[in-house]
């Protein structure tokens, strides 16, 4: 499932936690950090993913390829 | 990080009252200097009351950076409990610190409003003179809106006499009105570079609105409704709104008058343009692309142009979102959460309150001094205008040595009066107390317009080296008022070139502003 935050490109400013609409984004010992099983890639909810609309720092909300895309429920 | 808002003030207070037992008689403060030339001298900013309504000048008296006057004298602080911004600027870059805000490579703590609360108690005992605290960012407040609220909510519980500030962008600033409203928030910054979409696009490259990231024209378009909107708003429910405009050379700079007026017939209070903070290790757009800031006189230039419109700021010393002190200096060192948590907080009002009278005295004395000394004049009228640099380290005192001067303030003196017309940044000469000889000829540089820099004190070798580039080192008015001083120096110089002894010749010199660059 979707998306991850390269942590070395993290800002820690936060702008993204709020925002995901299903409560994925959490900080973890200072690092801000997307739960896999949680994320949606924001579909069903807005038409682009919100942290990666809001991210200060380019390609540091990217998709995570090791794991499979996220699938909507027919 | 970014924060555009929150750019614009800084000032300075430190020691503000090595002379604040001298109590003198109460004077009316300062109103509008009626000025020889058209060139009127504002007064919100400028100076003292002037023809400001009371209610006004209640709100901007004691706050550094609306009242020229006051940030000799009082200190403010900035809480960092906004890291999230919702827009992004050419200027600034996200991977570090605000570059306009900080000091480069170097990153601020994040607070909690806890932490802040805990923090501003700290600054309130150690700065009695401290009456502000605005919240800049890192970030943009309103883009963090649960947090900076609670931080307001939380400071004027523990201390109901500090004045509540907040710097934003503008971006989110309509839906919030009525919550600024109700948290009694006074005063209110938003930076407003551009009233022009076209120009906005090369200054924005995406803001996030809506849960959308737009780019380009519209992504401007909105912006500056939204900034335009939110200060009409503030504007007639009676919020102090200050417009900072950063000043872009061949993008913004000639638009900004009209910015000015798009500003002002929207009920901005002041503007304050600042220069743009530009270098390529700061990693930002603009410091990549080679785009330059102004020079010091460009900036002038468009300030003066701007003038008469609008009061102008120009003791902005575009500090962090983390400054603590007076506007010129930056204590914020003094005050990490570390040290703040180990320090032993007792809120005073008793004290703070005593403290800040005897602050009302010495600036009474001060404005009386001047206006004696103006006075000495009895109408006498010259067309010689020119500018002298000074040391100080606040309380409106000629009492820095020129060795140890971070910066040195400008003012430009004619028979109307000494004239406060920004500051200058300098290296400081004397590190670890031995003069370099490269550092003073970058001083002499940065102050090669001035006709005479005063001082409380200075050293042989610099005093020479000053003489021989027509700058006179005036040290004979060491620790008396800047105003009195400075007016009694320019009498004696009319008089010396009315007797044919001196031959007055304007100066010139084209100096970079450069940045904020604390060592503290």
């Amino acid at each position: 499932m979707p998306f991850k935050i390269i942590a070395s490109q993290c800002t820690s400013c936060s702008a993204c936690e709020p925002l995901c609409p299903n409560v994925a984004i959490s900080e973890v010992r200072g690092n801000f950090v997307i739960e896999a099983a949680k994320c949606t890639e924001c579909v069903g909810y807005f038409d682009e993913p919100q942290c990666v609309a809001v991210c200060p720092v380019d390609n540091t909300c990217v998709i995570d390829t090791s794991l499979p895309r996220y699938q909507a429920p027919a | 990080m970014k924060i555009r808002a929150v750019v614009g003030r800084g000032e300075y207070v430190t020691a503000a009252v090595d002379s604040g037992n001298r109590i003198q008689p109460a004077a009316e403060h300062k109103g509008c200097r009626a000025s020889a030339k058209s060139r009127q001298t504002s007064c919100g900013s400028q100076a003292g009351q002037g023809d400001l309504p009371n209610e006004i000048w209640d709100k901007v008296k004691n706050h550094p950076c609306y009242s020229e006057e006051a940030h000799h004298h009082y200190a403010r602080m900035h809480v960092a409990v906004a890291p999230a911004c919702n827009i992004q600027c050419n200027y600034c870059n996200r991977k570090y610190d605000c570059v306009n805000e900080s000091r480069p490579g170097v990153v601020s703590e994040k607070l909690t409003p806890e932490q802040a609360v805990r923090k501003m108690l700290a600054v309130a005992t150690s700065i009695p003179q401290m009456t502000v605290l605005g919240i800049a960012g890192p970030g943009d407040p309103l883009a963090n809106p649960e947090k900076t609220f609670k931080t307001f909510e939380l400071v004027t519980k523990a201390a109901p006499d500090i004045k509540l500030c907040l710097s934003t962008n503008g971006l989110a600033l309509p839906d919030h009105v009525d919550t600024i409203v109700r948290a009694n928030i006074d005063h209110v910054t938003i930076t407003i570079n551009t009233v022009d979409p076209d120009i906005g696009a090369e200054i924005y490259p995406w803001i996030f609105f809506n849960h959308k990231r737009y780019t380009g024209i519209d992504a401007a378009r909105i912006l500056t409704d939204r900034q335009l909107q939110g200060l009409e708003m503030l504007s007639e429910r009676g919020i102090l709104c200050k417009v900072n405009s950063v000043m872009i050379p061949n993008i913004n700079d000639d638009h900004l008058v009209e910015v000015n007026r798009v500003v002002k017939s929207r009920g901005a209070f002041l503007h304050n343009i600042m220069p743009l903070i530009s270098a390529p290790e700061h990693g930002t757009v603009f410091g990549l692309n080679g785009q330059r800031g102004p020079t010091a006189q460009e900036l002038r230039a468009l300030q003066d142009a701007c003038e008469g419109e609008i009061n102008m700021m120009r003791h902005c010393r575009q500090c962090r979102a983390d400054a603590v002190g007076l506007l010129a200096e930056d204590r914020s060192a003094e005050f990490t959460t570390g040290r703040v948590m180990k320090m032993n907080v007792q809120y005073d009002l008793q004290m703070r309150k005593a403290y800040q009278e005897r602050v009302e005295d010495q600036r009474a004395a001060q404005v009386a001094a001047g206006q004696k000394e103006l006075a000495e004049f009895a109408g006498e009228m010259s067309t010689i205008t020119l500018l002298v640099a000074v040391a100080t380290k606040g309380s409106g005192l000629i009492n820095e040595h020129f060795g140890h001067a971070k910066e040195f303030q400008m003012y430009e003196l004619s028979t109307s009066g000494a004239k406060f017309v920004g500051h200058r940044r300098v290296d400081v000469y004397c590190q670890g107390g031995y003069g370099e000889e490269d550092r003073l000829s970058a001083i002499i540089r940065g102050i090669h317009d001035c006709h005479a820099v005063f001082v409380a004190k200075i050293g042989g070798c610099p005093k020479s080296n000053l003489i021989k580039a027509g700058i006179e080192p005036v040290d004979q008015y060491a620790h008396e008022f800047i105003e009195k001083s400075t007016i009694a120096w320019f009498r004696s110089y009319l008089d010396k070139v009315k007797r044919g002894e001196i031959q007055h010749a304007e100066r010139d010199a084209a100096i970079r502003r450069e940045a904020l660059i604390s060592v503290a």
